[in-house]
């Protein structure tokens, strides 16, 4: 993603591969919303941690560099 | 002919023994796999037709495009089914841990088909990676069902690892090419104490059914409804197959002879 903004006003962790720019401050339930995703129907794992309690996500500030991995479950045998 | 096993004994009354693994009992002996589906109203439909409960899932980054909407849950309900996570996709002992982990974050249960892939063009399980991650996995509580070989040894340090069920494959994942190893098969559930149930391979009605006559607890199958021209259909026929197969089982075949017995009284013929 191409981001052309600089210094404190965006952050860039990696979402599931990809570099994603977001509004620097923004916690993991700010990037979840962000992206539509309804949090019941995911899970997350942020640094190589998995979020198990949910409740946690809105105090989850996310920072440039961050590795988060956004799963679901979908059809496989 | 000496045989392996003795059939189960169901209570008196009923045509079958429960289907217990790690104490939770299921109402069919068939698991169906969600993938590769023409479409999830497909998928939907020939489960309903199936009878199963447990259904295979996978764990995969959402995309986060929205060009697809692949996620499960949105089509299956998970309070009518048994969501059985799978490592699918795994060529390691820790990617299937992670996996496992992560699907169990889900919040639905600690269950999980544990597969731990040694070779792309085959599928076989890795025995080594497996056994680790079988080990990893049942210390932390989870209730391992492993992917496995057909293969006897492997099967029972499964079981010694912590396995809650061992799931022998009838033939490669998605190859249709029905039960190769009868004799491993029998040999692997006369011989465990946890429940063995064939994953893979499994290709039509017949397949089924003589997994089944071989006394195995159930069976795992996918390609074999997706990738037939009536899936719906298939599922019947498969339900109708497992059903068929361990009722046989249970009730034990005629000994084989290779000369005709007649089956009419051969007295009070005409002269």
């Amino acid at each position: 993603m191409s981001d052309i903004t600089v210094g404190s006003t965006t952050i860039t962790p990696v979402v599931n591969g990809e570099a994603r720019s977001i509004r620097a401050g923004s916690t993991m339930g700010d990037l979840l919303r962000t992206l539509a995703l309804d949090p019941k129907l995911v899970v997350v794992e942020h640094n190589r941690t998995i979020l198990r309690d949910r409740t946690q996500y809105d105090a989850l500030r996310l920072a440039t560099g961050d590795t988060i991995e956004i799963v679901h479950f979908v059809g496989g045998g | 002919m000496t045989t392996l096993l003795g059939p189960a004994r169901p209570a008196e009354g009923a045509l079958d023994t429960p289907f217990i693994i790690a104490g939770r009992e299921f109402r069919s002996r068939l698991l169906l796999g969600a993938g590769k589906y023409a479409s999830n109203n497909a998928m939907v439909r020939a489960i309903d037709a199936s009878g199963a409960e447990v259904v295979t899932v996978a764990v995969r980054r959402v995309n986060l495009d929205r060009t697809r909407d692949e996620g499960i849950l949105y089509h299956l309900d998970p309070s009518r089914f048994f969501l059985l996570a799978n490592t699918a996709g795994c060529y390691t002992a820790g990617d299937a841990v992670r996996y496992a982990r992560l699907a169990r974050a889900a919040g639905f249960n600690e269950w999980v088909k544990l597969e731990v892939i040694g070779d792309q063009e085959t599928l076989l399980p890795d025995t080594v990676g497996l056994l680790d991650a079988t080990r990893t996995l049942a210390a932390e509580g989870f209730k391992v069902m492993a992917y496995s070989n057909a293969d006897l040894i492997t099967a029972l340090r499964l079981e010694d690892a912590g396995a809650v069920a061992v799931m022998p494959l009838a033939s490669p994942i998605g190859s249709g090419l029905g039960l190769l190893d009868e004799y491993s098969i029998r040999t692997i559930k006369h011989r465990l104490s946890v429940p063995v149930i064939v994953d893979a391979g499994v290709g039509t009605a017949s397949d089924a059914c003589l997994t089944m006559e071989q006394g195995v607890d159930g069976i795992l199958m996918n390609t074999a409804l997706a990738a037939a021209s009536d899936p719906v259909r298939m599922a019947a026929a498969m339900r109708s197959a497992v059903e068929a197969g361990r009722l046989a089982y249970l009730a034990g075949r005629m000994p084989r002879r290779e000369v005709a017995v007649p089956s009419s009284p051969t007295e009070g013929l005409i002269e």
